[in-house]
């Protein structure tokens, strides 16, 4: 792996790294971390950093739904353009264009079922290209980017062994 | 009628690794980089296919060199990733991990007597294995100079000539030390025109980060002398999970299975199904932590070579072997323990030449190692 691809896979893992760390770990120094960072940010392969949160622990919990769309394309009106216009809403924190039975999956996130359900049929389902809407609450979260939640695995070792 | 330990057991003092452990027990809040095990899980595919295994009550002794699905999977395992030809049926033992073959080897190949030259510093069970087979253990000291690597003048400086057996282990617990092709063929040279066997424990082949790891037996002439251990302890991070295996000459397998068959019958059966899966679809979760290995080396030996501790580049399995700061590395670690609450292993437990170096296992998540190295720079300074 160039030193490149590695400190990405390090930040993807886990994004509080510090530079130090980083070089350490990939046997750079500071400054090339830095500016292999800041090419990653600067040709947009990263496009954020983000805490990776369990819902069920935030007082009031905000309501998760994964929306299945179903569109009708015409001329003039193509897949972009409608996920752009629907990216746009800061509701909308997920938006894919998939395969199979649906068209877009939609991640929206708000305070309460009602502001989700009202959100859907106000804002998401007059979309003229859109033909259909599927709602699904999320009710537990078992797993977000690629961490499980629960308990997890506990370190039984013994302090010291051969 | 008392119950009076034999000569034998007597002549073993207790693992001097049990005292630094019941050290470290009287703390609740250390950060321990004693520990010679991952800290991962094993593959949850292995894992799954136990659990899987255990549903269907598969739980029958199995036959005793292990069940032949696995034997496959470890002959195609060894000729892929280590160019190692060994016949399944013939040339494959499976067993209770890597200390059950040793324990195994010598029993099945030394006489009272018999000389068994040891390259140290070494795993804790090859010294008092070889006195329980009622043989001599002739110290094999390798050197900080020499990286810790077994080199020819090592062996002729210690009487190794006159051995019947030579154990060696690349890469190496405790240094981390590992042997190239290259490093390895003088080694092979001297067993050669001794007439040495070779048991080679390399269970930590996969944990090799700077060289492709090579084996002793894939050297000319060498096949036929050496029994080759490896297991699933370490790259698989399954070690209690229990479970080794050792390849070798057919005339090798079955002595030392004439002995397995009567002691132990099979290796446990839920961890040879684990160890199917492992094989057959786990590499990839097996390059991942050897990547993160790799990964805390560096941060590791770099803290090191900031603090001014003088540490040979390890590079293998998840240990690094910096000189001890002090003259007294029993004393240091205890020092250490009680003044900054972190557990390094003083490197004497080990046995000849490891008595100036302490073992420091990065077994440990990053922030755990961090913290650590920062409580042994405060320590020093």
């Amino acid at each position: 792996m160039s030193s490149r691809e590695e400190i990405l896979a390090l930040l993807r893992d886990n994004a509080r790294y510090t530079t130090d760390d980083l070089a350490r770990m990939t046997d750079t120094d500071e400054a090339t971390v830095e500016e292999t960072v800041a090419a990653l940010e600067e040709e947009g392969v990263i496009k954020g950093y983000q805490a990776i949160v369990d819902y069920s622990k935030l007082e009031p919990e905000p309501v998760r739904a994964a929306v299945e769309l179903n569109v009708t394309l015409d001329r003039e009106t193509g897949y972009d353009d409608i996920a752009q216009r629907l990216a746009k809403f800061p509701e909308v924190k997920g938006l894919r264009l998939v395969s199979g039975d649906f068209d877009f999956a939609l991640e929206v996130e708000g305070d309460s079922m009602s502001e989700v359900s009202r959100f859907i049929s106000e804002k998401v389902a007059p979309v003229p290209e859109i033909t259909q809407t599927v709602t699904h609450y999320v009710m537990e979260s078992y797993k977000e980017h690629g961490v499980e939640f629960g308990d997890g695995h506990d370190d039984d070792r013994l302090s010291v062994s051969p | 009628m008392t119950f009076e330990a034999s000569a034998r057991v007597e002549s073993v003092p207790p693992s001097g690794i049990r005292r630094f452990f019941e050290l470290a027990e009287e703390y609740d809040d250390i950060i321990s980089l004693g520990v010679g095990e991952p800290d991962f899980a094993p593959p949850w595919a292995a894992r799954d296919a136990a659990i899987a295994s255990l549903e269907r009550g598969q739980t029958s002794y199995t036959a005793n060199r292990g069940k032949r699905e696995l034997r496959e999977a470890i002959a195609a395992h060894a000729a892929d990733a280590y160019d190692l030809s060994y016949d399944p049926d013939e040339e494959v033992l499976v067993t209770t991990g890597v200390s059950e073959g040793i324990d195994l080897a010598y029993r099945a190949f030394l006489d009272p007597g018999d000389a068994v030259a040891v390259a140290q510093p070494c795993y804790i069970s090859y010294i008092p294995g070889a006195t329980f087979a009622g043989a001599e253990v002739v110290d094999v000291p390798t050197r900080a100079a020499d990286e810790f690597t077994l080199t020819r003048a090592a062996l002729e400086r210690s009487g190794a000539a006159d051995a019947e057996m030579l154990v060696l282990c690349y890469p190496n617990n405790p240094t981390g030390a590992t042997m190239t092709r290259e490093e390895l063929e003088p080694v092979a040279k001297f067993a050669r025109e001794h007439d040495l066997l070779v048991l080679s424990d390399e269970v930590y082949a996969d944990l090799t980060y700077e060289h492709e790891h090579a084996s002793i037996a894939t050297l000319p002439g060498m096949g036929e002398r050496t029994v080759v251990f490896n297991g699933f302890s370490k790259a698989y991070a399954m070690t209690g999970l229990r479970l080794g295996y050792a390849m070798g000459p057919p005339e090798a397998i079955t002595a030392m299975n004439r002995i397995h068959q009567y002691t132990m019958l099979s290796a446990p059966t839920t961890a040879q199904h684990a160890a199917i899966e492992a094989l057959e679809t786990c590499e990839g979760a097996v390059t991942e932590m050897a990547a993160q290995y790799d990964r805390r080396r560096q941060f590791v030996l770099s803290r090191f070579e900031e603090m001014g501790v003088d540490c040979f580049p390890a590079s293998g399995a998840f240990y690094a072997f910096p000189e001890c700061p002090w003259d007294d590395g029993d004393a240091f670690a205890e020092a250490l323990l009680e003044d900054q609450r972190v557990a390094v292993v003083p490197g004497s437990v080990f046995g000849a030449g490891g008595e100036g170096n302490l073992r420091v296992s990065y077994a440990t998540g990053l922030g755990q190692l961090r913290e650590a190295m920062n409580r042994i720079e405060a320590f020093l300074s």
